[in-house]
């Protein structure tokens, strides 16, 4: 066990873990923020999908002790992000959903996409969301809930 | 699936409590009648869980839903359902997802569940006249008031207005309303009065499922909670012979290392105080397995047997016309066509979990269940009670496809007994992504053979077809009515049931025996039986080289309406793209009826990366009336991806020496964004008939229409399923 300082959506946390724990386990059941979702524990599904340091992180396969100082940001956050909080009105917009999921990954992905690449092409949006498994398949919907935010974001909604 | 008929006379029943408000009953077992248990007041739910419809004070109408959410959409249909009859206003309208209760059972089956995409078609009545019954009563305690007759009263969004201009919400009737008698009959709206079914509305649980504060199975934390995993044989049925597990009990926060039984065989439990330090000690115990009188299958000796047992005739399940017919045709004019279709995981997002809790006298469970009844009477005889004292909460589930409804409950069972031993304790048991993989309860590999024999018109004159696959429902309760002649028709549906006329059909089948367990997976036989059928028709489509949908309208008998239907549809919905495909672009047809739901679907495919690459997928459907056209839409836009898990390359579970091959989402890789359409556009067919299933309707019918493009580009014809090359 060992203490680690960390900063999770804005706010200083710390928790007293065993050092290899994956991120997802101590945002889960240490710090209970459960909309962070456990898929496959070998990053090969994107469930787990967090923002480390602003880059998209599948934090089920990374320890503890290799955070850091980075900023970890969650789905929890989102609502106040104003790339977040215009995505997650697009995947209500778009009725996207279905079991949901996969879809706090899905939406941690499409916010990484979308901070950095504004009118993304139908290969940015494959490229970037490829990772992510939704075995409900709402892909179609998916797609057009990333234009429609990115729509969205190019009026100057954020 | 089939269940015994039940009684279907049912009844109301209402009781008022200051806390809660109007609370509406439908009883389908009348013994049930007459056991009031007392209130609780100040819960987030209502118990004694009997109530459908609950008016509280502050105006909000919660509904409780009988069935299991885990996608397809029926926490928001079903209310809407009922809202509409009750003149309910929607945006004040909650959701529950009830718990196991004889009262929430499925009107047809007989027991609390979903599967055979019934949750719509068996319940849309079951709601509009709890709605028009919750109705009635509301204006009967109106009229009551107003000193007037209820047919001067009208009613819209939650307020009953009279015939001088009063108006009272249904709040304020409530209570009033609980004292009326529940009328036996009531009219129920025509199709022109409906404000909600039949209208694009939007899911209830969108927004929490979005922002993560949803709470699945998975995510319930419950004070003083353990985790457990369980070791699983790796052969499955063998038993634990040694157990070394010094070095697992010294991983911090580990609490228990036990044996238990299983299913089949045994394996270890290991309890902790929270996930990870139980997935360490579980990955440091040192296990002898025995695997003494344990059959070992291996996928490629099943095959071997399969094709031999599909060369020789089984049990006769459609023997049409002339036997002979097929010998009487010229080798030149016929077909011999083999197709296998591997084992195939559900693996649904949310990994398999339950919590229970054991009070000794009682107990508690939380499940993401399809089968609650099954589950709940499973853990109440683990733990020697009756299954009215174990508590049974239904979860929102991360998905399912068939895996969340097993007849053995094994998930349950290991559940509770591993709660039975931490006595008083909450234990949540996670299967793992490997657990669930590896764990079994898959489709079964199917093998068919197919001889078909072409009539001078170029349609099939004679039909010969063996099929080769395990029983599903042989060893379950299903089986003393599921099963005749020894014959399990989850094998065959889809092609002993085919709406083409083929005056000539000789149809029967093997199934073996195999130490795999097997489950239903989403359209459960249509996932194969539609391939077979629907890639065929099209060989010999191309063959009679006519156009796919109009070798299938001539093909089809006359009274085949829900095929017929979808197919005008998707003929004009594919007019302006289906014949101006670009260079190197094919066209895929396929048409398919499972669940009472008629599809059609057409595919504009290419060939990128060695893959097909799917353009666009046009649907046409016939489901009766859709009650949310646009779930409907979304069940079909996004079921077509999840039908594409036959294809992709790494779509299949294989077995050597009795140990299953693949362990995660690397080794058996579901569709993902790219194998999937990048646009799917979905027709309804206008109905007035009873609504039929959304939900495995989407999955037969993509595949075949896939291969059949591919088979327009590349001239070959795929059989052997996952399409590893093309």
């Amino acid at each position: 066990m060992a203490i680690f300082q960390l900063k999770v959506n804005g706010e200083h946390r710390e928790v007293n873990v065993d050092p290899s724990t994956p991120l997802l386990w101590v945002l889960r059941e240490d710090l209970k923020m459960t909309g962070t979702k456990f898929g496959c524990g070998i990053s090969a599904c994107g469930a787990c999908t967090v923002h480390v340091g602003g880059i998209a992180t599948r934090s089920c396969i990374v320890p503890i002790s290799h955070i850091g100082d980075r900023p970890i940001v969650t789905i929890e956050a989102m609502a106040a992000d104003p790339v977040g909080r215009v995505v997650q009105n697009a995947w209500v917009e778009e009725d996207v959903v279905q079991c949901g999921y996969c879809q706090s990954g899905q939406i941690m992905a499409a916010v990484a996409l979308l901070k950095v690449t504004r009118k993304p092409t139908e290969q940015n949006i494959e490229e970037s969301m490829g990772g992510n498994l939704c075995r409900c398949g709402t892909y179609p919907r998916i797609r057009a809930a990333i234009k429609t935010a990115a729509a969205e974001l190019s009026k100057g909604g954020a | 699936m089939v269940a015994p008929a039940i009684d279907r006379r049912g009844f109301l029943r209402v009781s008022f409590a200051a806390a809660t408000g109007l609370l509406v009953s439908l009883y389908l077992d009348p013994n049930a009648f007459g056991q009031e248990a007392p209130m609780p007041a100040q819960q987030a739910k209502v118990y004694p869980p009997d109530a459908f419809v609950n008016i509280r004070p502050d105006g909000k109408i919660v509904i409780q839903v009988n069935r299991l959410e885990f996608g397809q959409g029926v926490q928001t249909a079903l209310p809407m359902v009922l809202a509409d009859e009750m003149d309910a206003d929607w945006s004040n309208v909650i959701a529950e997802l009830a718990p196991a209760a004889d009262v929430y059972k499925d009107p047809l089956f007989g027991m609390q569940m979903v599967g055979g995409s019934g949750s719509i078609a068996h319940s849309f009545t079951q709601y509009r006249e709890l709605g028009a019954k919750t109705r009635a009563m509301l204006i009967a305690a109106a009229a009551d008031r107003w000193s007037t007759t209820p047919d001067k009263c009208r009613t819209d969004a939650s307020t009953v207005r009279g015939p001088n201009n009063q108006t009272a919400t249904y709040a304020e009737l409530a209570a009033d309303a609980a004292r009326k008698p529940v009328p036996a009959k009531v009219n129920l709206k025509s199709a022109a009065e409906f404000k909600l079914v039949g209208k694009r509305v939007k899911r209830l649980d969108s927004r929490p499922k979005c922002n993560g504060s949803l709470k699945f199975g998975l995510d319930l934390d419950l004070p003083g909670m353990k985790v457990a995993v369980v070791a699983h044989p790796p052969v499955f049925g063998a038993r634990v012979k040694r157990i070394v597990d010094d070095e697992a009990r010294r991983v911090e926060g580990v609490t228990n290392i036990f044996e238990i039984p299983l299913a089949k065989g045994t394996g270890v439990a290991v309890v902790a105080d929270k996930f990870w330090p139980a997935k360490q000690a579980r990955s440091r115990l040192k296990i002898d397995w025995d695997v003494t009188g344990v059959e070992q299958p291996d996928s490629s000796e099943l095959w071997t047997r399969y094709r031999q047992l599909g060369h020789t005739p089984g049990l006769v399940a459609v023997n049409r016309g002339d036997a002979n017919a097929l010998d009487k045709i010229a080798a030149n004019n016929r077909i011999v066509a083999e197709y296998e279709f591997p084992f195939l995981a559900h693996a649904p997002m949310e990994p398999l979990n339950t919590t229970v809790r054991f009070d000794g006298d009682r107990a508690e469970a939380w499940a993401g269940s399809q089968f609650q009844t099954f589950d709940q009477m499973a853990i109440a005889e683990v733990l020697g009670l009756k299954p009215e004292q174990v508590t049974f909460h239904t979860e929102m589930a991360g998905g399912g496809f068939g895996r969340r409804a097993v007849t053995d409950s094994h998930i349950q069972r290991e559940a509770a007994v591993i709660a039975k031993r931490l006595r008083g304790t909450p234990v949540k048991l996670v299967w793992t992504r490997e657990d669930d993989v590896q764990g079994g309860y898959y489709r079964p590999i199917h093998y068919h053979r197919v001889e078909v024999g072409v009539g001078p018109d170029g349609l099939p004159a004679a039909w010969r077809h063996v099929v080769v696959g395990q029983s599903l429902l042989m060893g379950t309760p299903f089986e003393s009515f599921a099963i005749k002649n020894g014959i399990d028709e989850t094998a065959i549906e889809g092609t002993n049931d085919t709406h083409y006329n083929l005056p000539n059909m000789q149809l029967s089948v093997h199934h073996p025996k195999v130490n795999v367990p097997v489950l239903w997976w989403r359209s459960v036989g249509h996932t194969h039986n539609a391939f077979v059928m629907e890639t065929m028709i099209d060989e010999l489509a191309t063959r009679a080289r006519m156009d796919p949908i109009a070798y299938r309208r001539k093909l089809l008998k006359p009274d085949a309406k829900k095929l017929l239907g979808p197919l005008d549809l998707l003929d004009k919905a594919t007019a302006a793209w289906r014949n101006k495909l670009p260079r190197g672009h094919a066209l895929g047809v396929s048409c398919h009826e499972s669940f009472g739901t008629g599809v059609a679907c057409a595919v504009d495919v290419s060939i990128d990366n060695k893959r097909p690459r799917i353009h666009r997928a046009t649907i046409a459907v016939d489901c009766g009336i859709a009650v949310n056209p646009l779930t409907v839409e979304s069940q079909f836009q996004a079921g077509v991806g999840f039908g594409l898990t036959q294809l992709v390359p790494k779509g299949a579970i294989t077995l050597k020496n009795g140990m299953v091959e693949q362990r995660n989402f690397d080794g058996y890789a579901p569709p993902y964004i790219i194998d999937t359409p990048m646009t799917v556009d979905v027709h309804i067919v206008p109905s007035s008939e009873a609504p039929t299933g959304c939900g495995e309707p989407p999955v037969p019918v993509i595949s075949p229409a896939v291969v059949n493009a591919l088979g327009r580009l590349t001239g070959k014809r795929h059989r052997t399923l996952p399409l590893v090359t093309i």
